[in-house]
């Protein structure tokens, strides 16, 4: 069972207290309405699904319920870091070595 | 006396303490202390079990976990009944009862054991071969002989009356494995102050101590020096001593699972204690101190009963003061079975001779031996062992051929060198290394914080793996934030010492010879069965694994694997590490589904929710449903009615008088906020800024793609406040939803959500005289239809306590929904009832309900939708807002495959026989008379017989369904084609006169 760091909460917890949200950083256009068939492909089906970082959304559901952001290696299942929803993609990762 | 075999002056167990017990029906007595294999080897039991595919008669290979053989059934009564004990394991008990498994009539005299003569028929890969065809002869013939021949032991047939328990347990150092190496990281880790769990699989702390008689640390025997350490350790309240504790799985994070016995050893456990308890563990350094494992020889009849690895001898010898035999033999390529015949001798057992596989060994073991007038054979081979039920005879010859010469024995001892554990450290992730010198895999790479010390790190020498072990535990409670260690290290005097060894095949099992040298002794793999499967094109060890066998059974290869994969690479002509090791997986030894289950199971499995009228839905006698997490009361029936009769009787008092219903399991969610309403807009398909306080509306909400999602009715209370209703089924994920899209993708909205479920009871009213009933209780809502129509929400009291007062309908009724906060739910539903038996009104269950909503066409999410389902598949389409600018799902609304012709559409069906009803599920088609198979156009989604309609209903998705009016489709069944006629979705009240009153 992984650890896992809220950022909110500020804690380790158990990977128990939280459920997966998918692939982060996919905006929802403004327009929705007003968008082409292709940009709904990308934006609702299309997912990046990498061997390596992978940038996603976590909800700590059994705690704060706050939705969060996360990079995970999908090789080593380990988490690199968590950061809070709304802010922006790390440019640099700690300790990043793949 | 506790048997023949029994030494007095030799090992740790006090005589006076006896243990009768039972094996296979045969009564005898142990001491307490004992395992049963101890205790059946004191009373000369050798012959315990047959194995899997031969039926070969087996004894006990090892003393300890890795034990392939001795498995037993283990049995306090009916419902206690384990089997694949590993008798080297189960510790006696006064009145313990065994059995062997696996063999029929007797264990001396067992049927199956045709299959050793028939052998060559049951090579490796047989199951492969031989029931290949006729391909009918597989579901009838092969599959159930094969399931009946396959598995060991038989399970229980009882629900198992023992409980588990489980525990979380967090600490700075783990220490897994109790002999000398993990005693002395537990101890430098505990010195510092951190926290510590020690744990050791076996009763007795010390593990190869438990033997080693040359051991001397701090001026004491091992075996006294470990136990002085434990009681030092115990006395500590930072340190967590688990004896009888197995470190089964090594998971992500330094996770590691245990699992304590904590009662298999006691005669009578009593109540108060589980059988198991279940430690999961995180600890932020872990010390693997996990020792190493003796191999067997492997040559022609090794597995017959007698014949067992040297180290276990020394344990029956020097712990439970046991002799294996009266003349015993011994078959070696190192050092560590001269210990064995040494201690065996001055215990004053005939060793018929030592036979050593290595031309010129040297070194003070072989000294000693030879003082001991044992006589020392080298350069030589047991090339078979004579004796079917137990061993009798060695013949040796010399390892590049010549002479044979038989030596009569009762046991012999073997060791082909010892196999570090690396088990839990490949179980990490980290990576094994092959030390070509010495010829073992050891951790390589460490893929978590932890750290292997002593044999499980192919570090040899007690006084080094000492060394190695407290610098380790101090290192790692540094690590893990502790002070620097205060204490003193163990100081070792005298140790034993040897390495080495041989893997693979020992001469006289060749690839020339035909002989069953056992590899796999569960699994009845021999060496000419790993060369056959190289042979026929296995590359890879893993295919080799599969396709023999080897390793694959409960001991899953401990003594067998590294023999397998020499075997292989030589055949394949490759270095071992070309070959690779199959990988390591939990759990190390097998665990209980007990254990792992614990307390959840029964009423413990899932929580069971009720709601507040709940009980007295159960007084009146109702039968209940499960939805979801919830205890629904579906009908209930009077007097010998059955579930059709009161069904039928509910549907009809609701239309003729009225009914009362416990909805209290709706989800309901309160939308709280400046920006609610524009909230609203944006999460359901449907306009809300216009609605006003005091009204209410259908909502359909979907997802992204346009398909809905969940639905219910919403009232708006203030011009900041929704109270939103949702499928029972659909809160959590509604809530989730509504969480997402606020925390993430709308974040400016100034809205709050709260989960209201459980604060309101819901008590529907439903029918002609439902206002009859409610109003005499209401205070402050003019109950008038001109004040509160159809679709409306008013706050007041009922009862004299707050409620939120719906005037709405799921029946096509006049209706109400009176919310009550949930204390109050059973004693306004007692009030409204006392009035409802003035008007006739019956209580109604889930059934009728949904009965009575079909007859309405009313749809329910998840029943006749099913996630493919747009607003205008179902007939809803007037709820969309068509001048709204955004809510989710608009653009998923307009995809081109959302709005194609021909799609699936929500239509009544009609069966032209009424009396007929539809099976829920069942596909529909245009033309019966087609070929199989048929072009099916839709399926039933709903079906009830109406008792209001006085005919059967049902709804159903149909391609183009609303093009079809009045068209006849058909249904075929296993008992004929059904004829339905395509109708509107309302079978009853079809122009809603009856809503309004």
């Amino acid at each position: 069972m992984l650890l896992i760091r809220c950022p909110y909460c500020e804690e380790e917890r158990p990977e128990l207290e939280f459920r997966n949200a998918g692939e982060a950083h996919i905006a929802r256009s403004a327009n929705m309405a007003g968008e082409s068939d292709d940009d709904f492909e990308k934006f609702f089906f299309i997912r990046s699904n990498p061997k390596g970082i992978i940038y996603e959304r976590w909800r700590h559901i059994h705690g704060c319920a706050r939705f969060f952001n996360a990079v995970r290696d999908t090789v080593t299942d380990k988490f690199v870091m968590t950061y809070k929803a709304g802010e922006p993609k790390p440019a640099k990762l700690p300790g990043a070595s793949k | 006396m506790s048997g023949a075999f029994r030494i007095p002056s030799a090992g740790r167990l006090s005589q006076a303490k006896t243990a009768r017990f039972s094996f296979d029906g045969q009564s005898y007595t142990g001491i307490e202390g004992d395992t049963l294999a101890s205790a059946l080897l004191a009373n000369g039991v050798h012959l315990v079990g047959r194995s899997f595919k031969y039926h070969r008669p087996r004894g006990f290979l090892s003393a300890g976990a890795e034990e392939p053989n001795a498995l037993v059934e283990v049995k306090r009564d009916d419902a206690r009944k384990a089997p694949n004990i590993r008798a080297t394991v189960q510790e006696l008990y006064d009145g313990l009862v065994a059995q062997s498994q696996n063999r029929w009539p007797s264990l001396a005299f067992d049927v199956g054991a045709v299959n050793d003569i028939a052998s060559p028929l049951f090579s490796a890969g047989f199951y492969y071969k031989t029931f290949m065809w006729p391909k009918a002869a597989w579901k009838s013939l092969y599959e159930p002989k094969i399931r009946a021949a396959a598995g060991l032991g038989v399970s229980p047939d009882k629900p198992d009356p023992d409980h588990y328990s489980s525990r979380y347990a967090h600490c700075d150092v783990l220490v897994l494995g109790g002999g000398a190496a993990g005693i002395a990281a537990a101890l430098a880790a505990a010195e510092t102050g951190a926290r510590v769990i020690l744990a050791d699989e076996q009763a007795d702390f010390g593990g190869s101590l438990r033997f080693e008689t040359g051991a001397k640390i701090d001026g004491q025997d091992g075996y006294a020096w470990a136990q002085g350490a434990i009681a030092k350790l115990k006395a500590m309240d930072n340190v967590r001593v688990l004896s009888r504790t197995t470190a089964f799985g090594y998971y992500a994070q330094n996770f590691v699972g245990l699992v304590e016995r904590v009662s298999d050893h006691l005669q009578s456990p009593g109540h108060d204690l589980p059988r198991e308890r279940l430690w999961q563990v995180r600890a932020k350094r872990v010390v693997l101190a996990t020792g190493s494992i003796e191999r067997h020889m492997v040559f022609a009849d090794n597995d017959r009963p007698g014949i067992m690895l040297a180290s276990a001898a020394r344990i029956f010898l020097n712990h439970y003061g046991v002799a294996v035999g009266k003349n015993v033999g011994v078959y070696t390529a190192n050092d560590s079975a001269y210990a064995a015949a040494i201690d065996l001798k001055k215990a004053g057992v005939n060793i018929a001779a030592i036979v050593d596989l290595r031309d010129h060994p040297t070194g003070p073991v072989i000294d000693e031996a030879r003082a001991l007038g044992i006589e020392v054979n080298f350069g030589r081979a047991v090339i078979r062992a004579g004796g079917k039920l137990r061993v009798t005879s060695m013949t040796v010859q010399p390892k590049n051929g010549g002479g044979e010469r038989t030596i009569p024995v009762d046991a012999i001892l073997m060791s082909a060198g010892w196999t570090p554990s690396v088990h839990l450290f490949s179980q990490s992730r980290g990576k094994v290394a092959f030390n070509d010198e010495t010829k073992r895999f050891v951790p390589g790479i460490y893929a978590q914080d932890c750290v292997s010390v002593g044999a499980c790190n192919g570090t040899d020498g007690l006084a080094a793996s000492i060394d190695e072990a407290y610098a380790a535990g101090a290192k790692a409670a540094k690590d893990a934030g502790a002070k620097t260690a205060k204490g003193t290290k163990p100081k070792v005097d005298a140790s034993e010492s040897w390495s080495r060894g041989m893997l693979g095949a020992a001469p006289g099992a060749g690839p020339d010879k035909t002989v069953k040298a056992f590899v796999d002794f569960q699994n009845d793999v021999t060496a000419k069965d790993i060369r056959q499967a190289v042979h026929e094109g296995m590359r890879s060890i893993e295919h080799v694994k599969r396709f023999t066998t080897n390793g694959m059974a409960t001991d899953q290869g401990k003594t067998s694997n590294m023999h397998g994969l020499a075997i292989a690479a030589e055949t394949l002509g490759k270095p071992i590490p070309e070959v690779g090791l199959t990988t390591f997986r939990a759990p190390y030894t097998p665990v209980t589904f007990g254990a792992i289950v614990s307390h959840s199971r029964g009423p413990l499995f899932d929580p069971t929710r009720k709601t507040a009228i709940h009980p007295w839905a159960e007084a009146q006698g109702a039968v209940f449903e499960d939805v979801g997490q919830w205890k629904r009361a579906w009908y209930f029936p009077r007097g010998s009615e059955d579930m059709h009769a009161a069904v039928d009787r509910e549907c009809v008092a609701v239309r003729t008088n009225a009914g009362l219903f416990d909805a209290s399991t709706l989800g309901k969610i309160e939308v709280v906020g400046p920006d609610a309403a524009k909230f609203m807009e944006l999460l359901y398909t449907n306009p809300w800024e216009k609605l006003e306080p005091g009204r209410c509306r259908y909502g359909i909400m979907l997802r992204e793609d346009g398909f809905i999602y969940d639905d219910g009715v919403v009232g708006r209370l203030a011009p900041d406040r929704f109270h939103v209703t949702t499928t029972t089924g659909g809160a959590p994920r509604v809530m989730n939803h509504m969480e997402d899209y606020l925390q993430t993708e709308f974040p400016h909205l100034n809205v709050w959500l709260t989960s209201i479920t459980e604060q309101w009871a819901v008590i529907a009213v439903q029918g002609p005289k439902s206002r009859d009933i409610i109003a005499p209780l209401v205070e402050g809502i003019d109950m008038s239809d001109q004040a509160l129509p159809h679709m409306s929400v008013r706050e007041g009291k009922i009862c004299g306590v707050p409620t939120r007062l719906f005037r709405m309908s799921f029946t096509g009724e006049r209706g109400f929904e009176v919310n009550v906060p949930a204390d109050y739910g059973q004693a306004v539903w007692e009030a409204l009832w006392a009035e409802g038996q003035k008007h006739g009104a019956a209580a109604y269950g889930t059934e009728a309900m949904h009965v009575l909503r079909a007859e309405k066409g009313y749809i329910i999410v998840g029943q006749d939708t099913d996630g493919t389902v747009t607003p205008n598949d179902a007939g809803l389409d007037w709820a969309v807002g068509k001048k709204k600018a955004d809510f989710v799902g608009i653009r998923g609304l307009t995809r081109p495959d959302l709005v194609a012709k021909g799609r699936k559409q929500l239509v009544g069906l009609k069966t032209k026989d009424p009396k007929v009803v539809l099976e829920e599920g069942a596909q529909i088609v245009a033309d019966p008379k087609q070929a199989i198979p048929m072009k099916m156009i839709g399926h039933v989604t709903s079906s009830y017989w109406s008792q209001n309609c006085g005919r059967s209903i049902a709804l159903g998705l149909v391609a183009g369904g609303r093009d079809r009016m009045g068209e006849t489709l058909y249904v075929p069944m296993p008992n004929g084609v059904i004829e339905v006629e395509v109708a509107g979705m309302v079978f009853f009240d079809e122009t809603g006169g009856r809503l309004n009153g």
